[in-house]
């Protein structure tokens, strides 16, 4: 089990403390800040942040100014991964020589595509080497800062201007890349998913990765919705966020040193007929527009599937899930 | 691998011990000796020796520093930014592929300013694959922003990396130091090397000085986002600071000299006083060259020779002083520039500083040894009995290629 680690059961266990400055350019209602404000509160201020480009990196950098009240690096696109060991490294060696006498906590705060796709050797490297860094990857599923490009965490049939819904093709031909079985098969220490949506069970999940990172890495998968990526209106952002997880289609889950746990409320929507439909949540974004009953019946197959495997993965754990 | 000690011949107190090592393990006895505390590591051919013998030194507690042996190029220079960025003396060392697939972080290096020291043997770069030395791999970082220093003896690449310490965290420049050697020739030769006692170093090169880091207690943002309004700005404090390196390598230069009884300059002459003609070269080849140069004083040619210890900042005064006399200078280049007009890459160098202090001498490119073909001191020899038997603006109309076969002539 993981170290007693201090979990929030509310708002007011939360720190007022602000590490990110409202001073800066994202749209309202980004999901992507709002991961990092939250990811924060929990784990600020005695910290470092890695930040590969994207939307979080151009909207709170723009020189002569910074939202960031934590020591802050942006270095290129496809190397959060080892930026973060080489500065962990650093914090190490420091300390052991003498010249530094604190154990700042390193933390990567990355996009999908920094993720899944051209970060995820770094990412990859950085696991497999075993450096204490919790990752936390805030999930808008494009390649927003380009203006929405297809990533491999972009979802079946979602519109991008690289994949767009033509008449031939539908929008993104193939399934959202599974990237936590993928971290999870470097047998680190922890890793969970969480949504903004959620914002307690995830400060709860980064003050509990926070806590395994003497052991190894961490790695946190956060949905973090984008209004116009996705194309809905900002007022929306949680709502629609929320039905990610109502629908099975963001599930909550935790794995802890090599045990799956599916957690609430996703632990209740194991249970298909408790879940909310999928329709409600890919009918309230222009992104998915063109997609038909049949496909969206498609989708619905597709997080059975997935549903199915993360369950069975959890029974193997030993740990039984409440709802069945 | 052990080493062999050679007894020293100078009983000097600052003289630890002399040993027989290759340019590779002479780059990882600096870094180790500059006490490093990050090192990053990642194989090619032919830097693998020098990354190596760090991870053996680290196995065996000789250095007390974190190494990180990462899965790639790109992750080895981008954990070095990291671990630099957060206040580590740091080290690696590449070659080739291995360079090209650091690229993008080499700019981001200088950009960010940060201290970091990396040794590169160099060699040929893809296609046709090979792995054998030439200066391709160097040439291409030449816009890169880092100071780039050219060693031609495994001394030179340990006593080089021992002052790139010194320069690159030098509060004036702030900038990151690459020292090359080449490829096989100088990687994979063994010379005696002296090594020097350990508080002598840290007292030339010492550690920590103040510079901004990332710190908890001070946070700051790096690598911030600069538009139009401001890029200009922030990237012409690097090309001052590459300025002001200038005078910074000149003083460390200086203080290494006095401190361990050497004597480097940026520039090196040879025979030069009295000469018509100068055969500029850089790295291993200069023993040749020299050689060469001797051959040609012996059928009464007024050669002489000169070796550049450092590309970037380019020592134009120092160069000047010393061939601004010269009927006609040429350069080798170990490395092309397919289709400019002078396609030696340190020739135009030279015929920039040339023109740039009004001279008009006559600069000869000459390319050779590109994927280590053999250079022999006979090639220079009859390069310099051509410069003295031509017109030389004759000479200067087109690259010469000595050593290439031509097609259908193979045998
Ligand atoms: C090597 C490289 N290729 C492409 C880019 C252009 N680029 C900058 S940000 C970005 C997309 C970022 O997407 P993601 O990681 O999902 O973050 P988001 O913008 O959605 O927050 C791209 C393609 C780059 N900076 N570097």
């Amino acid at each position: 089990m993981a170290m007693k680690v201090k979990l929030a059961k509310s708002f007011f266990d939360i720190t007022r403390e602000e590490y990110l400055a409202p001073g800066h350019t994202a749209c309202p209602a980004c999901g992507a800040l709002l991961t990092a404000r939250l990811v924060l509160k929990a784990a600020g201020p005695d910290v470092i942040v890695v930040n590969p480009t994207g939307c979080l990196e151009v909207t709170t950098t723009i020189y002569p100014y910074t939202a960031w009240g934590v020591p802050y690096i942006h270095v290129a696109f496809e190397n959060a991964g080892a930026v973060a060991s080489g500065i962990e490294a650093a914090i190490k060696s420091l300390n052991k020589n003498g010249s530094l006498k604190r154990n700042t906590k390193v933390l990567v705060i990355a996009g999908d595509g920094g993720t899944y796709d051209i970060g995820l050797q770094a990412l990859s490297g950085m696991l497999e080497r075993g450096h204490g860094v919790l990752y936390v990857l805030y999930d808008n599923e494009a390649y927003m800062n380009t203006g929405i490009q297809r990533s491999g965490g972009t979802p079946k049939f979602a519109r991008t201007t690289t994949m767009p819904a033509g008449t031939v093709i539908r929008g993104k031909i193939e399934k959202k890349k599974d990237i936590m079985s993928i971290v999870m098969a470097h047998h680190i220490p922890y890793a969970a998913t969480a949504n903004v949506a959620f914002p307690i069970d995830l400060v709860n999940k980064v003050r509990k990765a926070l806590s395994y990172l003497n052991e190894g890495p961490a790695f946190i998968h956060v949905l973090a919705p984008c209004p116009p990526g996705w194309g809905f209106s900002d007022e929306k952002m949680i709502e629609i966020a929320r039905l990610a997880t109502e629908t099975g289609y963001f599930p909550l889950y935790e794995w802890d040193r090599d045990r799956l746990i599916i957690n609430p409320p996703s632990d209740m929507y194991m249970d298909k007929r408790l879940r909310k439909s999928l329709r409600e949540f890919v009918k309230a974004q222009s992104r998915w527009s063109h997609v038909t009953d049949e496909e969206i019946k498609g989708l619905e197959k597709d997080i059975d599937d997935f549903l199915n495997y993360l369950w069975r993965l959890s029974m193997g754990s030993g740990v039984p899930t409440p709802y069945a | 691998m052990s080493l062999t000690v050679i007894k020293s011949r100078i009983g000097r107190e600052i003289i630890r011990d002399r040993v027989a090592i290759t340019s590779n393990y002479a780059a990882a006895y600096a870094a180790k000796d500059a006490e490093v505390d990050v090192v990053a590591a990642y194989p090619i051919t032919p830097q693998t020796p020098a990354v190596e013998k760090m991870a053996e030194f680290i196995a065996n507690g000789e250095l007390s520093a974190e190494y990180i042996p990462v899965e790639s190029e790109h992750s080895a220079l981008s954990a070095l930014i990291g671990a630099s960025a957060a206040g580590a003396r740091v080290f690696t060392a590449t070659s080739s592929q291995g360079l090209l697939y650091m690229f993008e972080l080499l700019y981001i290096a200088s950009g960010l300013r940060l201290p970091i020291v990396m040794g590169l043997a160099t060699r040929a770069v893809s296609a046709p694959i090979s792995i054998h030395g030439d200066y391709q791999d160097f040439a291409a970082t030449r816009d890169s922003g880092w100071v780039i220093m050219i060693a031609s003896s495994a001394q030179e690449v340990y006593d080089s990396i021992i002052m790139a310490y010194r320069i690159a965290e030098d509060n004036r420049v702030l900038l990151p130091v690459m020292v090359s050697y080449d490829g096989f020739l100088m990687s994979h030769t063994t010379e005696p090397v002296e090594l020097y006692d350990a508080d002598t170093i840290r007292g030339f090169a010492p550690k920590r000085l103040n510079r901004p880091i990332l710190d908890s207690s001070k946070p700051i943002t790096m690598g911030a986002m600069a538009v139009p309004e401001w890029y200009y700005e922030i990237k012409y404090q690097l090309i001052e600071a590459m300025h002001n390196s200038m005078g910074v390598i000149r003083e460390v230069h200086d203080a290494f000299n006095r401190t361990f009884s050497r004597n480097y300059r940026l520039v090196e002459g040879y025979m030069l006083d009295d000469a018509d003609y100068a055969v500029i070269a850089y790295g291993g080849i200069w023993g040749n060259v020299k050689r060469a140069v001797n051959e040609a004083r012996k059928r009464g040619i007024k050669a002489g020779a000169l070796r550049l210890r450092l590309f970037r900042p380019f020592p134009t005064d120092e160069l000047i002083e010393m061939i601004s006399d010269m009927k006609t200078v040429a350069v080798i280049d170990r490395a092309v520039s397919p289709g400019a007009a002078i396609e030696g890459p340190v020739a135009m160098e030279v015929a920039t500083a040339l023109h740039s202090r009004g001279l008009s001498t006559p600069v000869v490119s000459v390319v050779h040894g590109l994927g280590q073909r053999t250079v022999y001191s006979r090639d220079v020899a009859k390069l310099i009995k051509i410069i003295n038997d031509s017109q030389p603006w004759d000479l200067t109309k087109s690259t010469m290629y000595m050593g290439v076969r031509e097609y259908g002539n193979e045998g």
